[in-house]
């Protein structure tokens, strides 16, 4: 008999006033749990080490211009291209500016514009795709057919479009990379709230009476949090390139402001002369997303490995 | 060769955690199976008898590992073995039958591949041998169509047929021992008996031994010699099946067969109020014709229910039985309003409700509530238990701060759980508290009528026992008239007041527990009443030899428009087309008594003692597999 | 099925056609038209309304927008309003030379992802697996500038070995095309391959959950036949799924390659056509591309509904 586990049971019946319970009470077999819980997210060791490298680059985004040795734009160095050395740690770009100093001045930019953006998305993304969700019918018909065209374009194009037109300013990078990316949030906030929509704890606040803001802000919304914010760490990682590809193209940041994306694209002839000036912002954006990246990898880890560790 | 053919000492499971001692799942667990010999493991789930069966094929579930004892087959220690040794022995010299065929035959290859496949690859059998004798075990099994079985895909059979074709799976390979988890469980009794009978038979024949593996006593008394019983992981007791059942000396065996109630008889119930109270029906459904689908006219697309007329009185209970896809939970969600009619009415206290909830006052949906099935997915996750169960006193009540605090508490006691249950999550806790809370947070509305829609199914038989016995209770203390909707007429027998039979979306039969348990009985619920396994050796044998069995089982539910639905698996059809044609009338052996079937009373009665009529019948459904 | 098919059909039509709102939409709302970019300088009141009404341009929108659609279903592609040549012969080479060498890229691509993912999740947490997930993840998470200016600089300005321009005249040999074409198409490879490998695992991984594997382990059978025969045919859809959005991509969003490699592709016209504010042209450039994005899904759904035996062979 199974003593140690029956606090549960007893405690139970302890409350209990109804002396008819008492019948129950001979049972002495406490029921089973048939699932351990949840154990708390953990990280591997590669995923800590994102983690640190994350938290750095936000810490730099926030303090960059303050600890950077010299201002974004001073022309400093005697000549453009210079090997890294003791002043210049990562040596000196095109114009002869500290490629280091430019590079703590663009992590503001690029991860500001970036996640500014895909806060964006997600508003709007999450707005329209919860109420496609939930309202169903023309709407989400609609919005979803809009969607699906919207989808069709490559982000790229549809980036090179809109500024274009409106020409190259930040709210006008935000917006773009704003709207875009709504698009792909619409369409996975959607398939959640879909899901969602047809459980069994969702149908009975309806049959409850319950009006439509509490089932998307107490039914549906909290139970979609965690996949949309592992989401989020994968759709920051596609803003960043996306608006670094847009500065590679001179259609992003405009100088003199730093920013990793066009720094690139200003020292890519520096490669010829054995420059690394265009590799260092290169790495710094790469850091940054192959970090996210391992962090919602660790996340999200599929258990399937599990059953195929028993292949043999 | 010894007579042993597998011998498990002291085996011990663990679940290892990283930065803590491992939890033991399975703890010092011996017991043997002798060659030819059928050995059962009991218990509830968690108990560890899956996972010890199967240890069986030296193989763990994800997360756990052995950590001690040995499985030996014919004397050689599996545990002891490597991988490639085991892949020989899987599927070669012990095969396994998992308990849900659905989710078990992969749905992308045919099923032939998939039968045939090991026998195949262990070089056991060609692939044309291997065809002959997967056809020779559908002969066996007694499943449709033999010839072309094999290149059919799993999506085109049905539950109960998919269970017998992975008897065939394991057996291709001639195995020496099959492990049977849970072979039965998800069926409904009807095409259990079949199915069971059809296990039986082929294990006989095929002279395997088999580790069976269930919770349920009743199961286990038809096809086991020896059991083991199982909680937490230890033997509490072990022997052979006529001691257990007949004998049992443990605590645990004896809670056990407690649960497993008696066959249905009529009980007589407590009476619970003053008759004129009784008297006023609390809900009544006039008429009512519902289904999925555009509406033309007073016909749904899909139609599911036809002319129902079910009436619950105050502070009754109400079964509501039937197989599987005959509209149980339909009839119950068109009385909450989930889904609207498209004839008839349902009737509150002499007022006509809405068809639809959104059209329903709040005052109308809080008093009827429809309690769900699977308190897994009806409790929000993300939820408080006592946010789950305040909602409803806020919403319907007004409660707010203590007040609200206080009657979550009473609730809480009431469904037997203890306060401090208010700040856990769902997850926190098991199957049978989760579905107490379930039910808390519907009487928390002060419902007339509690819809309670198969809520003990999906637990254990102990558990599931213990709800009733709430219900029970609770029904005395609220006077709340409950709508029981279940497959297992058992369960429906032990504590209703009435019950309703449905059958393909009609009522076949419907009176007091009483009047249906007793004869005169409509031909389906004789079919339910036999097909409920009882705690008894030879049963099983029994029923195979009486009409229905031979008749009506293995068939499935088919909706039709006109006519009697039952007549494809009716031992008392009339062949003019009568039955085929028309929609049998109603007749009332007694007041409230109400059977609907072509057949005369007296010719129903009669065929309770002649079973010449049966024979007639038995005829009908030889001719007919001949023509598969 | 045919049901099935047919809808899928209906659905990307209906997606071109909002396409081709949008598109006509959004050049629609660009600050000026083609009469004051041909004009320029010289504008005035009067001649900007000559021209206006010559090129229909003072016609209300949505006439416009149907005649336009007429034209573009009937392939008159019209004619480049500030080049003044035909869109569809400026069109045609581009449009060969991007799928010249989007073709070579799958080719090489598709085979080499599939076969990498699948020998992944054959072996999860074994070295191969993990060199392969961290390897693709590094280059997922990378801009392709990056990428190709890591090629660039190793092959071509360290070892020499090839051009870093992919410049084409038009008639050089077979074997000269190739090395010019040879670093665009190994970033690309890298790129889109990196994506698909990715995406072949987890759809495997993702069927390695079911019960029905746990089977096919207890079976006794071996774990390649359980990958190749009894995972694969379940993660087809998925799969296939997967290809067609990197194929769709490979013709349409390489601007940043086109751009690096000044290889002379659609996505380098198209971005040339939004820089001149060459309308007519950024039009047909962009239903090019849904429609070759609609065409590459359509497939991809057919193909997992024939993979279905449930969709394939209904009851």
């Amino acid at each position: 008999m199974n003593d140690e586990k029956k606090s549960d049971i007893e405690a139970k019946q302890s409350v209990d006033t109804d002396p008819k319970a008492e019948e129950s009470s001979s049972d002495q077999f406490e029921e089973l749990q048939t699932a351990p819980p949840k154990q708390k997210l953990k990280l591997s060791w590669v995923g800590k080490i994102a983690v640190v490298i994350i938290a750095i680059w936000i810490v730099i985004a926030f303090a960059g211009p303050y600890i950077a040795p010299f201002h974004e734009a001073d022309m400093i160095a005697d000549d453009s291209f210079l090997p890294a050395d003791k002043q210049f740690w990562l040596g000196s770009d095109y114009l002869g500016r500290d490629t280091f100093s430019r590079i703590l001045w663009g992590a503001r930019t690029t991860i500001g514009i970036s996640f500014i953006s895909t806060l964006a998305a997600y508003f709007v993304g999450i707005t329209l795709g919860i109420a496609a969700a939930v309202k169903g019918g023309w709407t989400d018909t609609i919005l979803s057919r809009v969607n699906d065209a919207i989808l069709s374009l490559p982000t790229i194009m549809l980036g090179l479009i809109i500024i274009a037109a409106l020409g190259s300013s930040i709210p006008i990078l935000i917006l773009t990379a704003g709207l875009i990316y709504a698009a792909s949030v619409y369409r996975i906030a959607r398939a959640l709230g879909q899901d969602i929509m047809v459980a069994d704890f969702v149908e009975c606040a309806r049959a409850r009476g319950e009006g439509v803001w509490w089932i998307i802000f107490r039914e549906v919304l909290p139970n979609c949090a965690m996949p949309l914010a592992t989401d989020f760490g994968l759709r920051l990682v596609f803003v960043v390139l996306f608006i670094s590809s847009l500065s590679f193209l001179g259609l992003g940041v405009q100088p003199p402001m730093s920013d990793w994306g066009s720094m690139v694209r200003e020292n890519l002839q520096g490669l010829g002369y054995g420059s690394f000036a265009a590799i260092w912002p290169a790495l710094a954006i790469a850091t940054l997303t192959i970090s996210v990246n391992l962090v919602v990898d660790d996340i999200s880890a599929s258990a399937g490995g599990k059953l195929a560790g028993k292949m043999v | 060769m010894t007579e042993m053919l597998l011998e498990v000492k002291d085996l011990k499971i663990q679940a290892p955690k990283e930065n803590a001692p491992p939890i033991p799942i399975v703890k010092g667990v011996s017991f043997n199976v002798k060659r030819g010999q059928v050995v059962a493991l009991i218990g509830e789930s968690g108990s560890g008898k899956t996972t010890i069966a199967l240890s069986s094929l030296a193989y763990c579930k994800p997360g756990l590992e052995f950590s001690g004892g040995e499985v030996r087959l014919d004397g050689q220690d599996l545990l002891q073995m490597s991988d490639v040794q085991h892949r020989d022995i899987r599927g070669r010299r012990v095969a396994y039958l998992a308990q849900s065929a659905a989710a078990t035959f992969n749905p992308a290859i045919t099923i032939g591949e998939q039968v045939t496949e090991s026998s195949v690859l262990h070089g056991i059998l060609t692939q044309e041998g291997a065809n002959k004798r997967a056809e020779r075990l559908y002969r066996a099994l007694e499943l449709p169509d033999p010839d072309r079985m094999g290149r059919r895909y799993p999506h085109q059979v049905s539950g109960g047929q998919l269970q017998r074709l992975m008897a065939a799976m394991a057996l291709c390979g001639k195995p020496d021992l099959m492990i049977l988890d849970e072979p039965t469980t998800a069926l409904d009794v009807t095409t259990q008996i079949e199915v069971l009978k059809a296990f039986k038979k082929v294990i006989r024949e095929e002279q395997s031994a088999a580790i069976y593996v269930t919770h349920d006593l009743a199961i286990v008394a038809q096809i086991a010699d020896h059991i083991v019983v199982l909680y937490s992981g230890r033997v509490q007791e072990q022997g052979s099946a006529e001691q257990i059942i007949t004998r049992p000396a443990h605590n645990y065996t004896h809670r056990l067969m407690e649960a497993v109630r008696p066959p249905p008889t009529s009980v007589t119930h407590e009476e619970y109020t003053d008759k004129d109270d009784r008297e006023k029906p609390a809900i009544v459904m006039d008429d009512v014709t519902a289904g999925y689908g555009k509406i033309v006219g007073d016909e749904p697309q899909f139609t599911i229910l036809r002319n129902i007329d079910v009436q619950v009185d105050k502070a009754q209970v109400v079964g509501v039985i039937g197989e599987s896809g005959c509209g149980k939970s339909t009839l119950a969600r068109v009385a909450a309003g989930l889904l609207g009619a498209a004839k008839g009415k349902v009737v509150m206290e002499g007022k006509t409700l809405q068809p639809s909830m959104l059209k329903r006052s709040k005052d109308d949906l809080r008093k009827v509530q429809f309690v769900y099935q699977m308190a897994d997915t009806a409790l929000n996750p993300k939820q408080l238990i006592g946010d789950i169960i305040g909602r409803p006193l806020e919403f319907y009540l007004g409660l707010t701060g203590k007040q609200k605090r206080e009657r979550v508490a009473e609730l809480l006691d009431m469904v037997e759980l203890p306060q401090e249950f208010a700040n856990r999550y769902q997850m926190e806790l098991s199957g049978g508290q989760k579905q107490r809370v379930n039910l808390a947070r519907h009487l928390a509305a002060k419902p007339d009528i509690l819809l309670c829609d198969e809520v003990t199914s999906a637990l254990d038989s102990i558990v599931g026992d213990n709800v009733i016995k709430l219900l029970t209770r609770l029904r005395k203390k609220t006077g709340v008239s409950i709508v029981f909707i279940t497959h297992d007429l058992s369960t429906v027998a032990s504590f209703s007041d009435r019950i309703v039979v449905l059958y393909a979306g009609r009522v076949v039969e419907q009176g007091t527990t009483d009047q249906v348990l007793n004869p005169p009985y409509h031909p389906y619920t004789r079919l339910l009443i036999t097909s409920v396994p009882e705690l008894r050796i030879g049963w099983l044998e029994d029923t195979m030899q009486t009409r229905e069995a031979a008749v009506g089982i293995a068939r499935g539910v088919e909706l039709t428009a006109v006519g009697c639905p039952f007549f494809n698996r009716c031992p008392l059809g009339i062949e003019d087309g009568t039955c085929e044609k028309e929609t049998p009338a109603y007749r009332q052996p007694a007041q409230g008594h109400v059977i609907a079937c072509h057949q005369e009373l007296e010719n129903v009665i009669e065929s309770e003692e002649k079973p010449q009529m049966i024979l007639k019948g038995y005829d009908k459904v030889g001719r007919e597999s001949q023509l598969y | 099925m045919k049901t099935m098919v047919l809808q899928r059909f209906g659905i990307g039509l209906i997606t071109l056609l909002v396409v081709s709102v949008l598109v006509f939409a959004g050049t629609e709302i660009l600050p000026g038209d083609v009469a004051e970019i041909v004009l320029g300088q010289s504008a005035t009141p009067e001649n900007l309304a000559k021209l206006r009404s010559e090129l229909g341009l003072d016609k209300p929108a949505y006439i416009r927008y149907f005649e336009w659609l007429g034209d573009m279903i009937t392939f008159d592609l019209g004619i480049s309003k500030a080049g003044g040549a035909s869109i569809g012969d400026l069109i045609g080479g581009r449009l060969y030379n991007t799928f010249f060498m989007g073709g070579i890229v799958a080719v090489i691509a598709v085979p080499l992802s599939i076969f990498l993912g699948l020998l992944a999740a054959m072996y999860p947490g074994s070295w191969i697996d993990r060199v392969v997930t961290f390897a693709t993840l590094g280059l997922i998470s990378v801009p392709e500038f990056f990428i190709a200016t890591v090629c660039v600089l190793v092959l071509s300005v360290q070892l020499h070995w090839l051009p870093a321009v992919a410049y084409m005249s038009g008639d050089e040999s077979f074997l000269q095309l190739m090395r010019a074409l040879l670093l665009p198409i190994l970033t690309l490879v890298i790129v889109i391959s990196a994506q698909m490998i990715r995406m072949t695992r987890a759809g495997i991984l993702n069927v390695l959950h079911s019960p029905y594997i746990e089977m096919a382990i207890l079976k006794g059978v071996p774990r390649k036949r359980i990958i190749l025969r009894h995972a694969l045919f379940n993660a087809i859809g998925p799969i296939v799924n997967v290809i067609a959005l990197n194929l769709a991509y490979l013709v349409s969003g390489v601007v940043i390659i086109e751009t690096i490699f000044a290889y002379p592709g659609l996505a380098k016209l198209m971005v040339d056509g939004v820089q001149t504010r060459d309308l007519p042209l950024v039009q047909a450039c962009a239903m090019i591309f849904c429609g070759t994005y609609v065409v590459l899904i359509l497939t991809a759904d057919i193909a997992s509904i024939l993979s279905n035996p449930r969709l394939r062979q209904p009851k």
